[in-house]
């Protein structure tokens, strides 16, 4: 009975949070069960994964710019252009992929950094410096490949990055072995966190979930984790796909909270004209934040590319609004100052999941825009509403 | 037809927690110059925002008597139609927009459905003239000054036939010509039977046009005088102003060891380029170690602009003067600046450029030295815990966990927080910008008794505060500002509520 009540009021305080992850749960119970097995089978969650990396490295990035009140409407096209810049390196140049990936992840950077000096310094709003990337690096992407059309990309290496997967320990066996190995691994290394974060929280006399419930959280998730490590395991294991996004997800989740840099993100997206005040120089956090933002759009544009094997003239089409979407619905604050890596990351799987299902189901791509559309309205809604009632 | 134009009748008014007006009464005769004075927060602007029907009708309690009928106003554009029009201090004229279109915004004239704007510059001309403004009337507003724009104001007005018009702080933003000129101005009109209330800080405007005066204190109606019948003299006002004894709130400090000049500001200036003009007028002024200065000024004087043109200027005003700590001259250009120079600032506006709300009390205490927990720009999360539930104990913030969310907290509380951030960038120098406002008494004592303590241990202290007992109660030095000056420098002994008031209203 204490138990029910804890976890009654535990929804009740982390309603926004929590109820994302229930929704998560719940879209992939009734595809599994529309779908008669086919949405949850080992192949489509593999790919629904793979089909959705360059998304879920878009996100990342535009968590933070949405977390300072900003906005980058770019990043499709930068995606788009530097994956072609990627494929035209290689193809063109013959320079080898360990330094076509940097130089592309530099340029990005670069582009990023001008979006971030137009915005901070010259204080021009985001969305017109950004509405002109999105128009400049379209028109940049046809005019690089419209001589050649589309760029088939024959290099390897360079295309395991979107459609490989890692190799295994073992060979001949059914089960990709390495995989199981690196899921338990995960799973041993969120427990250990976990009991440490719990352990210290109670020497300071903050507040902490009660026994029972930390142990159901903690067999809740390691369930999760092992599940679909299990799954992907009876497929062809981990792709470098979703290597490179882990590394990513992990890198940026640290950065926002653990670091002073991720804190004054935070500071500047809460109150800037408080962040000032406290000596943070907002400035160079707005460049900072563009610069991230237009880097992952660089590897937003490698994933893609190689995922294609190929770089089209239209690639980098609607990407942004796909990262905005799965980052509101993920629980970043339309107001800004609020927001977690790893919400947006659920927020990017809710929409792939709900697209994998409806494609699976055969619903026609007009009724899917519809029903992300309301999806995402009724995120942004609940996440005002559930603010307004915790003032 | 009653003498009076206006009566309002025991008009009280609460705010949460506050009484704002308690039963106030206000007689405004036909065809006059009515001044209201009193000190900050003395609910003058409470008033004129009833009667104007900012706070609508059944909001406040009394009754509002106007040409012989009760009104019961529920919206500005209700007491405009009888002809009562405010002009605020903050002007309401849109920038981008010319002064014909401005002068007619919001009661345009028509022909037929749509505006007809010839007959709009025709008349908009008309009441330029009026008011004595030569200007063209297809002049962006922008492009005019202050003093201008205030005239344009008045135009505004009088094309929506006014009866009786208030003016709040019309001369607080500017220069003495222009004062004098609009001040000529409400002369004239009271000839074509306007009839004005007027707010003012400046007393020696105050008995220079009025014909009647009211003196409000703590929401509290005072005294009215009629100047007409006997010269009021601006001792007398001040004395109803301020005529209240200082209670016993303050704590005393036995031992009090001020020592050598810690800080020390010279010939500063500063102009804002948003407003165009010169906000700070060469100020010197300096505290010692161990020294609480106060900083005394009437609302607008330039004070928080001080405060902030000190601390890093981050409002990006054009600067000029020296700031010199322990006879060294320092080079202050940003907040990081100041912060490293051992300089703390503690905002009077803690929800706007103070705190964030929406995170909790321990990121909002580490916020300012972040730095000092830090290692390799990771920020060590256990000693930021054990600082910040240190700060909560010693400053006695009350709330469950530090990890409450700051916007959860009283006011009290949220300044506790406030200082805690301040304190723990380890300063020298403390500017306590209007440190106990909106805070209970009991707070207040607690924040008092801390700032003792900090003198003690050496540190300086700048308090700037609009309430004269507590400059009188906590400060061994007192500095008057005025219009961007810096005007007096009362020692503790010297100093007295009227003193301060003579000088800040010059």
């Amino acid at each position: 009975m204490e138990l029910l009540k804890e976890a009654k009021q535990l929804i009740k305080q982390n309603l926004r949070e929590y109820g994302m992850y229930i929704a998560l749960v719940v879209i992939m119970i009734i595809f599994s069960i529309t779908t008669g097995g086919l949405f949850n089978s080992s192949r489509n969650i593999s790919n629904l994964i793979n089909q959705n990396g360059y998304i879920a490295v878009l996100t990342v990035g535009m968590t933070l710019v949405l977390i300072i009140c900003n906005i980058d409407l770019s990043v499709g096209y930068v995606a788009g252009f530097l994956g072609a810049v990627a494929a035209i390196l290689l193809t063109k140049t013959g320079l080898p992929v360990y330094v076509v990936i940097p130089v592309v992840l530099l340029m990005g950077i670069l582009i990023g950094l001008f979006n971030g000096i137009l915005v901070g310094k010259l204080k021009i709003p985001a969305f017109v410096v950004t509405l002109a990337g999105m128009m400049i690096f379209r028109g940049a992407l046809i005019l690089i490949t419209e001589g050649t059309g589309t760029i088939i990309i024959p290099n390897k290496t360079f295309n395991a990055i979107g459609t490989g997967f890692i190799p295994d320990i073992v060979q001949g066996s059914d089960i990709h072995i390495l995989t199981l190995i690196l899921g338990g691994l995960a799973i041993l290394f969120y427990i250990w966190t976990q009991v440490k974060t719990r352990r210290n929280n109670i020497k300071y006399n903050l507040q902490v979930l009660s026994l029972p419930m930390f142990i159901i959280k903690l067999v809740f998730i390691s369930i999760i984790i092992g599940y679909v490590t299990w799954i992907l395991a009876n497929y062809n294991g981990l792709s470098w796909t979703t290597v490179v996004v882990a590394i990513v997800v992990a890198t940026y989740h640290f950065i926002t909270n653990k670091t002073q840099l991720g804190r004054h993100i935070y500071a500047v997206g809460g109150n800037i004209e408080a962040a000032k005040l406290s000596g943070i120089n907002v400035k160079k956090i707005t460049y900072i934040v563009f610069a991230s933002m237009s880097m992952l759009a660089a590897l937003a544009g490698i994933l893609y590319t190689a995922r294609l094997q190929s770089a089209s003239t239209i690639a980098g089409n609607g990407f942004e609004l796909d990262a905005i979407a799965a980052a509101y619905v993920g629980g970043v604050s339309a107001a800004g100052g609020v927001g977690k890596v790893t919400g947006s990351i659920i927020g990017a799987l809710v929409i792939a999941s709900l697209t994998s299902g409806m494609n699976l189901m055969g619903v026609g791509a007009h009724y899917q825009y519809i029903i992300k559309g309301i999806v995402l309205v009724i995120a942004v809604a609940f996440d005002v509403i559930t603010r307004k009632k915790s003032k | 037809m009653s003498e009076y134009i206006l009566e309002m009748l025991n008009i009280t008014k609460t705010f949460p927690g506050v009484k704002a007006l308690d039963s106030v009464n206000l007689r405004v005769k036909r065809g006059e110059i009515h001044c209201l004075v009193g000190e900050n927060g003395s609910g003058k602007s409470t008033l004129m925002k009833i009667l104007s029907g900012v706070y609508p009708y059944g909001e406040y309690s009394g009754d509002i008597i106007y040409d012989g009928k009760i009104q019961k106003f529920s919206r500005i554009s209700d007491s405009e139609k009888v002809g009562i029009v405010t002009i605020y201090q903050e002007l309401a004229l849109i920038p981008e927009l010319t002064v014909y279109e401005n002068v007619y915004l919001g009661h345009e004239i028509l022909k037929g459905k749509t505006i007809d704007w010839n007959e709009t510059i025709v008349q908009a001309d008309k009441m330029l003239k009026k008011v004595g403004l030569d200007v063209n009337p297809s002049v962006k507003i922008k492009d005019l000054g202050v003093g201008k724009q205030q005239l344009v104001e008045i135009a505004k007005a009088l094309s929506k036939n006014v009866k009786l018009l208030i003016l709040d702080e019309p001369t607080a933003a500017l220069n003495e010509i222009e004062s004098e000129n609009l001040l000529n101005l409400i002369t004239e009109l009271k000839k074509e039977g306007v009839t004005s209330i007027l707010i003012s800080h400046k007393l020696k405007e105050v008995t220079a046009v009025a014909d009647t005066i009211t003196v409000l204190r703590d929401g509290k109606f005072i005294s009215t005088m009629d100047v007409e019948s006997e010269p009021v003299l601006e001792g007398k006002i001040i004395k109803h102003m301020v005529g209240r004894e200082i209670d016993d709130i303050y704590p005393k400090r036995p031992n009090k060891n001020i020592g050598e000049v810690f800080f020390e500001v010279a010939n500063w200036s500063a102009y804002d380029y948003n407003l165009g003009r010169q906000i700070l007028k060469n100020i010197d002024f300096n505290v010692r170690k161990g020294e609480i200065v106060g900083i005394a000024g009437l609302m607008g004087a330039g004070r928080t602009e001080l405060a902030l043109s000190i601390f890093g200027n981050s409002k990006g005003y054009k600067v000029e003067g020296d700031l010199i700590i322990e006879g060294k001259k320092v080079n202050v250009k940003t907040v990081k600046d100041a912060i490293e120079a051992g300089i703390a600032y503690v905002t009077e506006d803690r929800k706007g450029n103070g705190l964030i709300l929406i995170d909790d009390i321990k990121s909002n205490i580490t916020l300012a030295n972040l730095k000092d927990l830090s290692k390799n720009g990771v920020v060590n999360s256990h000693e930021e815990i054990k600082i910040a539930n240190e700060y909560k104990a010693s400053l006695n913030i009350k709330a469950p966990s530090i990890e409450q969310k700051v916007g959860n907290l009283s006011g009290g509380n949220q300044q506790k927080v406030s200082l805690a951030k301040w304190l723990f960038a380890k300063p020298n120098l403390l500017i306590l910008d209007e440190p106990t406002r909106g805070i209970d008494v009991g707070a207040k004592y607690e924040i008092y008794t801390l700032m003792n303590k900090l003198v003690e241990q050496g540190m300086s202290i700048i308090m700037i505060s609009s309430e004269l007992p507590e400059v009188l109660g906590m400060s061994d030095r007192i500095y008057v500002m005025a219009d961007g000056k810096f005007v007096g420098e009362l020692s503790q002994e010297e100093a007295t509520q009227e003193k301060i008031m003579q000088l800040a209203t010059y």
